[in-house]
């Protein structure tokens, strides 16, 4: 049995320790003494001092276009309003003319209304995984907090409309892949039909 | 009419006294509330109060696609998220027949494993905070969790509602040199527990208070269905990673640790252990993870159209070693795209049953850190 009290007394040197490497001047004496120490600070000070964040961290979706805001790659297909868990998506679309036929911008019906509301929203990325066109994307900005419930929180169709671009800075590799896909379908609609396969002989 | 002293009717044992704790008080883990009977500071009945944090996660499951119960789970257990994924991919699979890639399964076992290190390491932060040593060890155990969770941001894009873990493998491979932070991470981690054990484990307070505290007999436990840490601190020999051998654990090294007595020293000391068994399984894992895709094809159309996916007529019942204990998910399916019954066995809530017993004949101090070494988290308590 050791002495009653020692276990205590290591306790406190673990602390003393941690306590040093919080300290320029306390991690030299730890080095001074042959104590290995790391740099003791792991907080920073939140609104001065931003955290650095993983490509992939996701908050928030928007909307993608190419080039102009017209140009958006969303069709109205209503996927991902139908498949979002919580259900915070809303889309009015796609855009019909009087006569009641598809109104189409660039090739491609597009929404009347996209609404995503950021106060029900669960930044689960299931809209992203779902989507045909890869026209959704996660945004990595969280500072979304707004004093009005109405039009601060749930964000509009222009709200969320977001350039390419801004998705290749803010996730290059993800943005890569994706471009790549695009690519590969562009090219693939611009190539006449293929011939269908000679029957072996 | 009677005074109100001569209301109170004193007995030579004194008077009993009611004390109501929670659901907001700091040390009862979440909106739950324990209604003490006190004869002075002995607790002679103790009627715990569950469903302040109920959200209708199961009636939710029923009317959504398989896909779409995957962040709702993550919910359940905050602390676990990517072993509550686990558990319900694992009955998704049953359910549908659908292959898991090996990487995909390799990546399961680091994440969960990871998960592990992250609970346990959480748990004995808030016990030993519970007991009235506020801050140091909790913030030790937290800064060392949050190496884990920047690990879990990197892979899934966030650090604790990862979404991550899909039924064929994972829904997105792990960024290149990931695998050499994380065993950056489980190389370092055995100093930490080191450091950890030096604060905590000798320590002379900690063993004053915990010691024969809240003593969980192995046949109460089992016949409570009590699992987890909580069961293998009582001395009882039941681990689903060994038992089921789902997954690639029979192919993995690693110990099932035991407690002797079942009091809250056990089952926080258990927790330690359990937490260098991991450390090993992670070794191995990440020694061993191959190259190839991530997520078998059909997991891959799964994730890509949810609604597409209509299981055969049938129920399954997936279950994981969580770090609570053993997690079921339960789904019968009626050949739609949606679950016809979706069923949680969450451990949490089963092992809190056994609360009253343990605590019965206790202090009222002691009643906190039982309830702290039980390990629950309302979210799955609720539902």
């Amino acid at each position: 049995m050791a002495l009653v009290g020692s276990g205590v007394l290591v306790g406190m040197g673990v602390v003393f320790k941690t306590f040093l490497e919080t300290y320029p001047w306390g991690r030299v004496l730890l080095r001074m003494v042959g104590i290995q120490s790391a740099n003791g600070i792991t907080t920073i000070e939140y609104p001065d001092v931003k955290q650095q964040h993983a490509e992939r961290f996701r908050y928030f979706p928007f909307l993608v276009y190419d080039q102009t805001p017209e140009n958006l790659r969303c069709v109205a297909c209503k996927i991902c309003e139908q498949e979002c868990p919580p259900a915070c998506i809303h889309i009015v679309g796609p855009a019909k003319d009087a006569q009641g036929r598809p109104m189409k911008a660039n090739g491609r019906t597009f929404p009347v209304e996209f609404d995503i509301d950021t106060s029900i929203c669960m930044s689960c990325r299931i809209c992203v995984d779902v989507c045909p066109f890869d026209a959704i994307e996660m945004d990595n900005d969280y500072e979304l907090s707004s004093t009005e419930r109405l039009h601060g929180m749930v964000h509009d169709k222009q709200r969320l409309l977001k350039p390419a671009e801004y998705f290749r800075k803010i996730k290059p590799s993800e943005a890569s892949v994706v471009d790549a896909r695009l690519d590969a379908k562009k090219a693939k609609a611009a190539a006449p039909p293929a011939a269908p396969p000679a029957p072996a002989a | 009419m009677p005074s109100l002293l001569e209301a109170r009717t004193p007995t030579d044992q004194g008077e009993l006294m009611e004390v109501n704790l929670g659901p907001q008080h700091p040390s009862t883990h979440g909106v739950f509330r324990m209604i003490a009977t006190l004869d002075g500071e002995t607790i002679v009945k103790l009627k715990p109060v569950v469903g302040y944090l109920h959200r209708n996660h199961e009636q939710i499951g029923e009317s959504s696609t398989y896909i779409a119960s995957f962040p709702f789970t993550d919910r359940l257990d905050y602390f676990c998220a990517m072993s509550n994924n686990l558990g319900l991919a694992l009955a998704i699979e049953k359910l549908g027949a659908i292959p898991v890639s090996e990487r995909g399964d390799y990546l399961r076992i680091i994440m969960v494993e990871l998960t592990r290190l992250v609970n346990h390491t959480a748990v004995t932060g808030f016990l030993i905070s519970d007991m009235g040593a506020f801050g140091t060890p909790l913030l030790y155990a937290f800064r060392e969790r949050e190496k884990i969770l920047d690990l879990f941001e990197a892979c899934s894009g966030s650090r604790m509602m990862c979404n991550y873990i899909r039924p064929g493998g994972v829904r997105e491979d792990v960024p290149p040199e990931w695998l050499d932070r994380a065993r950056k991470i489980v190389a370092d981690y055995p100093a930490f527990l080191d450091e950890f054990e030096a604060l905590l484990t000798d320590n002379e307070i900690i063993q004053q208070r915990t010691r024969q505290v809240g003593v969980l007999p192995k046949a109460l436990a089992v016949s409570a269905s009590i699992t987890g840490p909580m069961l293998r601190a009582s001395g009882v020999n039941y681990d689903i990673r060994k038992v089921d051998g789902y997954s690639l654990y029979p192919k993995l090294p690693f110990k099932v640790p035991l407690g002797i007595v079942g009091d809250v020293y056990d089952r926080y000391y258990v927790r330690i252990l359990e937490m260098r068994e991991s450390l090993k399984i992670l070794g191995q894992a990440l020694k061993d993870i191959p190259a190839g895709p991530h997520i078998s094809p059909k997991g891959a159309a799964l994730v890509k159209a949810p609604r597409t996916f209509r299981p055969p007529k049938g129920e399954a019942y997936g279950r994981i070693e969580s770090p609570k204990g053993e997690l079921g998910f339960y789904l019968v399916s009626d050949g739609t795209p949606q679950p016809y019954r979706y069923h949680v066995r969450a451990p949490s809530f089963i092992n809190l049953t056994i609360l009253e017993d343990m605590c019965l004949g206790q202090k009222i101090a002691d009643a906190i850190i039982i309830l702290g070494s039980i390990d629950i988290v309302m979210g799955e308590v609720d539902r």
